[in-house]
């Protein structure tokens, strides 16, 4: 009797802990305070590039789980000291989720992570990692071998131009990427990069692509932030490419299309699995697969048949059918760099610091 | 006009007190129209930005982390614009001192030497110090004027700087990214607090202030400095070598930033980046004269300064207002203080007429306020 | 090269000369007087944001362009308060008045990033445009090209060959002299500053309706402050302004030049030279005291008050 009372009350006892427990659990669910996500940008908001672009995905990600997300961004942020105390703050300030978006910000988010494991970091195209600091980064090398494709059907010069910031492994990466399209459906075209040593220069842009168009481009792309390369193809009638995003208010006729990124879903989905609770460090590097990289729509002015073949690429770019660099991939000098029958790998990629074959002129080392 | 401004005779030592006081106060007026126009709640906006940055210990040290090269740069500037010695090229000297200063470091990454920190520290104050030899030296035998040589020495330090994390001293393992490898912990400065950024350049700055302090107002060469900016003329008579002050003032200023410059990367920085200083430099200049080119003034303001960014960061993240905003105010409070310190050497009179023709006559005529103020506010 | 290739680079040459030219010209005039406004950078912006604003919101390139000086006077009138008013140091308040531009310019431009705008087209001159060579590099461009073609030769006739011009510069000399002889110091130090900021203006708007017709933050990159290095490396003469400025833009243009030619020389020790040859510059004008007083105004960066 008395050892079944007992179990009975045991019984009673795990019962009322688990309709507790299930009751907390509820509550906590329909009372919950919003998951706080950090954003630090490297510029302005109204940079018209690429914080533009991070924060055009913030506010898709406030769209989209309305009051249940609450975000913060601190923009200009220099990426020297500053950099730790801003995003510590944001730490402290009891965000969950914190998007660090420029490369100069990996260290001080990595001593930041350590200090705060219970708040989770995710820092842009950054290599290093940690338990609770995951990386992310868009292969907009994969748009911008589809643009190279689009170039190399529709340049009659055979020489296109491309503006470029400066002459790390991303930017590289882009050229090549770009040169490998361009080659794949035209050998004989090659491109010449102009260096302006500036991530933004409206005007210095503009006079790179001027330049490149005086040199006999016909179409130019661009690595740089601002639309000035777009007016340039505009107003001199050659053919352009933006960047980051749609880019053909500035120039409707010249704008063939642009690699753009499309932050929105990378950032909704790990805000997402913050919320859920199943985040863990990662090191997400999505393409056209994932969404994360994506082509403006493209000018009327391509034909049919290479809108076709830029389609089909695309989708076998989606489908892993198609690398842009798979073997074989030759340097400069011709050498075969990555043999027929493999891809490069993304370590390779990541590190990438030499010209494919096409494009002129020596890498500034 | 109705009002108008006339010279005192005497500057006011009360106003001396008190511009800062009503420059203060309009800045918070200002401010909270501002704020209020744009629907955030004035009081709660101000408090983000002037107090909660300092309202645990952890702010204060974040607000040490972030005034000390203000600081260092600033007591260099005041020492060269009491002698009339115009340095705007606080900027390059630690950007160089920090270039300098963090290749040395980076020979470092195998040793835990306890000479390589002093050894690195060192070096970047003598780079500061170089780099402020340059103008020192057209200035004294080329009568070069020094503020523009500064700004042109500005651009080129940062360019090398560039140049370096781009090319010579890019982390070998670091996938082509512009900077440089980690320093070591040997070349790493220690921190003054568990769990906080709080390096030992804060006991170099302030040390700075009572070595400035002491060569100001309790040395011969601070008084010649100092009569040399008042009047070059008086000097020259008293025999007082000019050449060695203008030398004397550089190299110091230049000391102390190329020091607040190696102290950045060394200490929170912990590696050679493209953007070593967010203009600290430049910040200094304002820094100086809002401290009345007086070390404790410069204490002050250059804790202002700081408390200005921070609590700028703050309000974004806390009230996501936009970081223009902390711009605007910024520039707000630097205008009222400016224009609030002229009521120091001048006072306003109702209507022009009233104004009776009492000219002094002074010997600093030309330089009007700064000079007197230099006398005055010791 | 070609000739086409000359005739382009020059024509560009003109172009990225430009704002700089601009700029230039309102700064040597504000420095001539003696007063040294380093807020060029924010009074630029400011000029850049409302131009464009105007433009876009009235539909009219040339209210625009109007609004735009009237900004960067506005700018500069709140510097002439600050450091001529009540004699402020000119430095610090320039300094001042750069961080306050620029946070006014973003924060009063923050709806307009990523519009886009038509902005102000080429206008070939008749006849003029026809010359060979000459015409197309100069007479094909945009009317604000020809504008500061005009505003040279009017700066330069102003300094040069009118009164005006001598009190200016006799203002910047020597403020108490001017004064004794009886000079309006505090008046003409104003004009200057306000000339300064509308030429500031102009040439913000230079940038933001005809070179790249947009508005982003910041856009100026730096401008203002190569304007400041031009009118030393010109030795405060406005036909060398004209011929410093155009050395810069050739400059930058030769750089990116080379690089589609196939060079490759560091970018950041190739921005290193403008600013070496103006301190080689410089050294040179000033190593002869007495030759120096014929080039820098004496009196530049002092205060000097009317209560005086």
């Amino acid at each position: 009797m008395k050892q079944e009372k007992k179990s009975l009350a045991q019984r009673f006892a795990k019962a009322a802990g688990v309709a507790l427990a299930l009751f907390m659990s509820a509550q906590s669910v329909t009372a919950a305070e919003p998951v706080k996500v950090g954003f630090v940008y490297v510029g302005p908001t109204g940079d018209a590039g690429w914080t533009y672009s991070h924060d055009k995905a913030r506010k898709y990600v406030e769209e989209q789980l309305g009051d249940k997300v609450k975000t913060t961004y601190v923009e200009s942020v220099a990426e020297g000291a500053d950099a730790e105390r801003v995003i510590r703050q944001l730490a402290k300030s009891g965000n969950d989720l914190i998007f660090t978006t420029s490369f100069g910000y990996m260290n001080p988010t990595l001593k930041v992570a350590k200090q705060f494991p219970k708040v989770k970091f995710e820092h842009a195209s950054g290599y290093k990692r940690a338990k609770n600091v995951g990386t992310y980064f868009d292969r907009i090398y994969e748009g911008r071998y589809l643009t190279g494709v689009i170039a190399g059907k529709m340049t009659k010069s055979n020489i296109v131009g491309y503006v470029g910031s400066f002459p790390i492994p991303e930017v590289v990466r882009g050229i090549d990427a770009f040169t490998q399209g361009l080659r794949s459906v035209n050998p004989k075209a090659v491109v010449k990069v102009v260096w302006v040593s500036s991530w933004y220069d409206p005007a210095k842009e503009r006079e790179a692509a001027e330049t490149l168009i005086l040199q006999g481009a016909d179409i130019i792309n661009q690595h740089t932030d601002s639309p000035g390369p777009i007016q340039a193809a505009q107003a001199k009638g050659v053919y352009a490419f933006g960047y980051h995003s749609d880019m053909s208010l500035y120039g409707k006729d010249a704008h063939l299309t642009a690699a753009t990124h499309n932050w929105g879903p990378v950032y909704l989905e790990k805000v997402k699995s913050v919320m859920d609770g199943s985040w863990t460090s990662t090191d997400f590097w999505g393409g056209l697969a994932s969404g994360a990289t994506a082509l403006a729509p493209l000018n009327p002015a391509i034909p049919e048949d290479v809108v076709k073949l830029v389609e089909e690429r695309k989708q076998a770019i989606i489908d892993g059918k198609l690398h842009p660099f798979q073997g074989p991939v030759k340097d400069q000098s011709g050498a075969v760099k990555v043999p027929a029958g493999e891809v490069m790998s993304d370590e390779d990629l990541l590190s990438l610091n030499w010209y494919v074959e096409g494009v002129e002129g020596e890498l500034p080392k | 006009m109705i009002f108008k401004l006339e010279r005192r005779v005497d500057d006011s030592r009360w106003m001396a007190y008190l511009s800062p006081i009503l420059a203060g106060t309009l800045t918070l007026i200002t401010g909270s129209i501002l704020f209020w126009a744009l629907g955030k709640d004035p009081l709660q906006t101000l408090y983000t930005f002037f107090i909660a940055p300092v309202s645990d210990l952890y702010g204060w040290t974040e607000l040490g982390v972030k005034a000390a090269p203000i600081m260092l740069c600033a007591l260099g500037l005041a020492v060269c614009y009491r002698g009339k010695v115009w340095n705007i090229g606080a900027e390059g000297q630690l950007l160089f001192g920090a270039l300098v200063g963090g290749g040395v470091a980076l020979q470092f990454l195998e040793s835990d030497s306890a000479f390589a920190l002093p050894l690195v520290l060192v070096a970047g104050a003598l780079a500061g110090m170089a780099w402020a030899a340059i103008p020192a030296l057209l200035k004294t035998h080329f009568n070069t004027n020094e503020i523009l040589t500064t700004i042109m020495l500005n651009y080129i330090a940062l360019n090398l700087l560039l140049f370096s994390v781009h090319g010579p001293l890019k982390d070998p393992g670091g996938f082509n990214f512009p900077e440089s490898a980690l320093f070591t912990e040997a070349v790493t400065l220690p921190l003054l607090l568990e769990d906080s950024r709080m390096h030992i350049g804060i006991l170099f700055a302030l040390f700075a202030l009572v070595a400035v302090w002491v060569l100001l107002s309790k040395t011969f060469v601070g008084f010649q400095i100092k009569v040399l900016g008042l009047d070059t003329r008086a000097a020259h008579f008293a025999g007082f070598k000019e050449r060695r002050l203008v030398w004397l003032a550089l190299l110091l200023s230049g000391a102390l930033a190329g020091l607040a410059g190696v102290c950045e990367v060394t200490g929170p920085i912990g590696q050679l980046v493209p953007q070593v200083s967010p203009g600290y430099g430049y910040a200094a200049i304002i820094v100086a004269f809002l401290g009345r080119l007086h070390p404790v003034g410069i204490l002050l303001s250059s804790m202002l300064m700081a408390l200005i960014y921070i609590g700028g960061e703050l309000v974004q993240i806390e009230l996501n207002l936009p970081l223009a905003l902390t711009g605007l105010f910024q520039g707000m409070l630097l205008f009222f203080l400016l224009a609030c310190d002229v009521l120091i050497a001048y006072r306003i009179r109702l209507s022009p007429r009233f104004s009776a023709l009492r000219k002094p006559s002074s010997a600093a005529l030309v330089n009007g306020a700064d000079a007197n103020l230099s006398t005055h506010s010791q | 090269m070609d000739y086409d290739l000359i005739v382009n680079i020059l024509y560009a040459t003109v172009r990225t000369g430009t704002p700089l030219i601009l700029v230039a010209l309102g700064e040597l005039v504000c420095e001539k007087s003696g007063v040294l406004n380093l807020g060029q950078e924010g009074m630029m912006l400011m000029g850049a944001v409302i131009g464009f604003i105007a433009a876009l919101e009235t539909g009219n390139l040339w209210l625009g362009v109007t609004f735009a000086m009237a900004a960067g006077l506005m700018m500069s009138l709140l510097f002439g308060f600050i450091a001529l008013n009540l004699s402020a140091n000119q430095v610090a308040t320039g300094l001042a008045l750069t961080i306050f531009g620029t946070g006014l310019s973003a924060f009063v431009g923050s709806d307009y990033v990523g519009t886009p705008l038509v902005g102000i087209e080429p206008w070939h001159i008749p006849l003029l445009s026809d010359i060979p060579f000459v015409g197309r590099i100069l007479f094909s461009h945009d009317p604000l090209v020809y504008l500061s073609f005009g505003l040279f030769v009017g700066v330069y006739l102003f300094l040069n060959r009118s009164h005006a011009g001598l009190a200016l510069k006799a203002v910047g000399e020597s403020p108490q002299s001017a004064k004794a002889t009886g000079l309006p110091v505090f008046k003409i130090r104003y004009l200057a500053v306000m000339f300064g900021g509308a030429m500031a203006g102009l040439a913000g708007a230079y940038l933001s309706l005809a070179y790249t017709p947009l508005w982003a933050e910041n856009m100026t990159a730096g401008r203002g402050w190569i304007a400041l290095a031009l009118v030393v490396f010109a030795s405060w003469k406005a036909e060398r302004v004209l011929l410093g400025a155009y050395l810069f833009g050739a400059f930058s243009i030769m750089h990116l030049v080379a690089q589609g030619l196939g060079f490759s020389v560091s970018p950041n020790l190739l921005a290193i030279m403008p600013y070496l040859a103006t301190i080689v510059v410089l050294v040179m004008l000033s190593s002869d005291k007495a030759r120096v007083k014929l080039y820098a105004p004496v009196s530049l960066g002092k205060p000097f008050h009317p209560a005086d």
